[in-house]
């Protein structure tokens, strides 16, 4: 049974579609009102606010806490400065992601590290005798995101940080409504977009000054389904989705690299020591077996197969998880594991994981495409990710 | 020796930039020419009043192709289109109706008036639907020509004639109906309630000099349902930024392909030799030459503002005569100091998406009848938008800008259309005493006024006559007689001379298509090559 963040009070009464789905435990909408176009719109084009307290939160101290998170993150936490938030993924020994999510460099030897699943257990065990303390804050930060166009507008209307010397993946304590928080420059839509750290006890008062202060911008309550949407758009893989955690899988043939999921980027092997390190290089030198890419379909294609059926284009309103075979040749080469039809590009895109060897930006593969019932394929193309990457979001 | 261009767009329009943009994309050395210092032409967003965009004259988005977004890339350049979110018409008596992006709850509100037409209007929807999606490639091609005995036309033709097949019977009946009938007339098949039926006509009336009663307007009707976002079609949107950020979208493109594009380089006259379209002579004596000149002007300004009465035969020099232009609309842009109160229902929620002031198909007619005899309407047709509601780009925080489109505003007043000038004010009084009697307290909040009748829009954007769509989209001017019966695939009696705007096939709106259409038939003719 899920329990309410202590947003609860506020998000329900905005809740008017009584939409709701479980997220790591809590409550969180689906969308709001009559549908979730709105509220997508709204991170696209003024800003939308969206409950993420269910993240997990740990927060990790002490004079060792640099070293200790270096051994365990595919990322060098050292080069982590001072108020900076740095994205990355954590493996198993033998190389195989656990999860991913962000640093944040808040203070002197204190980093709050973010996750999808809940991760004390493989911080806690590899602590040992080390100089650190792990604490796990998930039930007692909760946060806000505030994302899109018009946020920071609204964050330098409502709080006294310096936003306008907020860079991109970058930290500031503030207040807002005085209520001390903790303002990141970070988010999971891909565009112009901030997250906002308090104690709950702050929670209402927190809400109250940023919806009410975001009024005059557009702000938008936003719920689950118009993120999914906006992610995909921006390039992001969601854990459980795209890929799975190596500890919860059942068969080897589940279990990913941070290479065959778009992170290779945030390994960073030239250091000291540090969990996976050796698989992680061997795999590098030898290549990967799978690679995840962005495809787009053919859309004028996939309306003439529809006309072929006398029926329009037809694609569900909001993102969908359901994985689609990909073939080659007439051998399934792949899967689509997130696929959305685009509002603002005007595009039916997908996230899906490929036999490296197609992999190749502008490699052409047939998707599984089912019309009245009936299957069919249509040509999908490897592009580039983010889908869509405004120049607001790091300007 | 000076730059020859493989082509030159007369015009900064949407369609001009986007013939540009497809042009410069297959790798042809293009230069746009806007007259202008702002690009845009009807679709331009300006600040006219500080902190306050208006999108001056076209201010919806709903036609524009999607393929052309996905071919130039647009989102990349900006392109941003927020779909509306209902549709409300306030009633002088009090009452409203309010349709919305919900379909149980617009059947509730309809039902207020009529519980039958809550329940036709879902059908309706539908049939419109199916009838757009058979249109829909008319649209997207080139005008198919019956006239025309080419292996081609006829094997379109028939392909049509199949699809036509597929419409089903009733669709079959529903649309030749559509093509001859007017909106009232057609919508009184359908639907029992004025309510309903007056805010739904008037897109039959939009651009055109005709009353909902006038037979023909049910075309218009369509052409309105066939807006399409997100494959859903009957979906109007606005722009982010204002409707100037699809044309600047479109400029960037081009620009991203190679385009040179100039503002404030008026075009005097089309550089004309042995019949041939060779390039374009500029206001301040310039001459650039070009393979082809593309004008995305309409018909009449093309042939004879720029190209010139003696370079045409006489049968096309008749056509292009009588070609309609008369505009029967003017635009009134308001900055408003705080959100405006409709009496007849309080909050913001039925404000986000348009307003119509259309209470009863006679209120329209009757709006109708005074333009007829060349005075604008007393109490005329408006279509409002409140853009800074669901887009903070376009105004302060906590004001806002009411756009209102007004119907009738003729260009032919009895006095003459140069009597305009004098009747601005009286016009934009006009239009803030109606909405007045629906917002009792706008007359306090109004920060600043602008009026657009369509001698401004003629003498300020180009449009001749200020008809919006540059011509009539009436059924005698559309398809393969838009602008002239055979020519109606871009290419004109002057050699090397295209046209890209909307007075070419499939027409007016902020749709992209002639601009599209015009680049693929240049490109095909191998006249830049």
């Amino acid at each position: 049974m899920p329990e309410p963040t202590p947003f609860h009070e506020r998000t329900a009464a905005l809740c008017k579609s009584y939409r709701w789905k479980e997220w790591a435990g809590y409550h969180a909408v689906s969308f709001y009102d009559v549908c979730h176009s709105t509220e997508y719109m709204a991170f696209r084009h003024s800003a939308g606010l969206l409950d993420v307290t269910p993240l997990f939160k740990y927060d990790v101290r002490g004079k060792d806490a640099a070293a200790f998170l270096s051994r365990i993150m595919a990322r060098n936490v050292h080069k982590i400065k001072p108020n900076q938030v740095s994205y990355s993924c954590w493996t198993d020994g033998e190389g195989k992601i656990l999860d991913d999510g962000t640093v944040m460099h808040l203070d002197e030897d204190f980093y709050r590290v973010t996750a999808a699943a809940p991760t004390y257990d493989w911080l806690a065990r590899h602590v040992r005798g080390a100089a650190v303390t792990v604490e796990d804050v998930t039930a007692k930060i909760c946060a806000l995101a505030v994302q899109g166009p018009q946020s920071k507008n609204i964050l330098k209307a409502v709080s006294d940080a310096d936003i306008d010397a907020l860079k991109f993946f970058r930290a500031t304590a503030g207040k807002i409504d005085g209520v001390p928080v903790t303002i990141t420059r970070t988010g999971y839509t891909g565009d112009l977009g901030y997250e906002i750290w308090t104690k709950n006890e702050h929670a209402l008062k927190l809400y109250d000054a940023v919806y009410g202060g975001g009024r005059d911008y557009g702000i938008r309550p936003a719920g689950l389904d118009a993120l999914d949407i906006a992610r995909i758009e921006a390039g992001f893989i969601l854990a459980e989705i795209d890929y799975f955690c190596a500890k919860d899988c059942l068969i080897e043939s589940r279990k990913s690299s941070p290479y065959e999921i778009g992170l290779g980027w945030t390994v960073q092997l030239e250091r000291g020591p540090f969990i996976g390190q050796a698989a992680l290089a061997r795999e590098k030198e030898e290549g990967s077996r799978w690679s995840l890419v962005g495809l787009e379909m053919d859309w004028e294609e996939l309306e003439s197969l529809c006309e072929r059926y006398n029926l329009p284009p037809q694609l569900g309103s909001g993102a969908s998880r359901a994985g689609l075979p990909i073939y080659s040749g007439g051998e399934q080469v792949g899967k689509v594991t997130s696929s959305t039809f685009s509002p603002i590009l005007k595009k039916y895109i997908a996230l899906a994981s490929l036999r490296s060897e197609y992999a190749e930006l502008g490699t052409e593969v047939q998707l599984e495409y089912t019309v009245e019932y009936e299957r069919h394929t249509i040509t999908a193309r490897v592009v580039k990710t983010p889908f869509f990457d405004p120049e607001r979001k790091k300007k | 020796m000076s730059t020859v261009y493989d082509a030159i767009i007369v015009g900064g329009g949407h369609n001009g930039l986007i013939t540009a943009a497809y042009l410069a994309k297959a790798g042809r050395k293009v230069l746009v020419l806007e007259r202008r210092h702002v690009l845009g032409g009807a679709a331009v967003s300006e600040e006219i009043y500080p902190g306050f965009t208006y999108s001056v004259a076209s201010y919806v988005v709903s036609l524009l192709r999607p393929h052309i977004i996905r071919d130039l890339m647009l989102p990349k350049f900006g392109l941003d289109i927020i779909p509306l979110d209902a549709s409300f018409s306030p009633l002088p008596d009090g009452n409203s109706l309010c349709r919305w992006d919900d379909a149980a709850r617009t059947r509730r509100e309809i039902a207020r008036f009529s519980p039958r037409d809550a329940e036709v209007a879902p059908e309706f929807s539908r049939a419109m639907a199916r009838i757009s999606r058979f249109v829909k490639p008319i649209i997207d091609g080139p005008a198919i020509d019956p006239a025309s005995v080419g292996p081609e036309e006829l094997w379109r033709l028939l392909k049509l004639g199949r699809r036509f097949r597929g419409l089903g019977k009733d669709n079959m009946v529903r649309f030749m109906k559509m093509m001859t009938m007017s909106a009232s007339d057609f919508l009184d098949e359908w639907f029992e309630s004025d309510v309903l039926k007056a805010p739904m006509s008037v897109s039959g009336i939009i651009g055109t000099f005709l009353g909902v009663r006038s037979p023909g307007t049910a075309y218009v009707l369509l052409h309105h349902y066939m807006g399409e976002i997100d494959g859903a079609f009957r979906s109007w949107g606005f722009s982010r930024g204002g409707t100037g950020m699809v044309s600047m979208a479109c400029a960037g493109a081009a620009k991203h392909f190679g385009a040179e594009i100039r503002t404030e380089a008026p075009v005097s006259k089309i550089l004309m030799k042995d019949g041939r379209a060779q390039g374009v002579v500029l206001e301040n004596g310039d001459e650039i030459r070009a393979k082809v000149v593309a004008s995305g002007v309409d018909p009449r300004r093309t042939f004879f503002g720029f190209v010139g009465e003696e370079h045409l035969d006489p049968e096309f020099r008749r056509q292009i005569s009588r070609y309609k232009l008369r505009g029967s609309s003017g635009k009134v842009n308001l900055a408003l100091d705080r959100l405006p109160e409709f009496k007849s229902r309080p909050g913001d929620e039925h404000l986000r998406g348009d307003i119509a002031i259309a209470p009863s198909v006679e209120y329209l007619e009757r709006a109708y009848d005074q333009a007829k005899y060349g005075e604008f309407s007393r109490r005329p047709y408006i279509n409002a938008v409140i853009p800074s509601l669901v887009d903070p780009t376009v105004a302060p925080p906590g004001k806002h800008v009411l756009s209102c489109f007004v119907q009738y505003a003729p260009y032919h007043l009895k006095e003459g259309a140069s009597a305009w000038p004098e009747k601005r004010e009286a016009f934009g009084d006009t239009v803030v005493d109606t909405l007045a009697e629906y917002i009792p307290g706008l007359k306090d909040i109004i920060l600043h006024r602008q009026v657009l009748t369509p001698w401004d829009m003629e003498q300020q954007l180009g449009l001749t006559e200020g008809n919006i769509f540059h011509g009539e989209l009436s059924f005698e001017q559309l398809a393969f007689l838009r602008p002239a019966a055979r020519w109606s695939h871009y290419k004109t009696p002057v050699r090397n001379l295209w046209l890209c705007g909307s007075g070419a096939h499939p027409g007016g709106g902020l749709m992209g298509g002639p601009g599209e259409l015009a680049a693929r038939a240049i490109l095909s003719s191998g006249e830049t090559n």
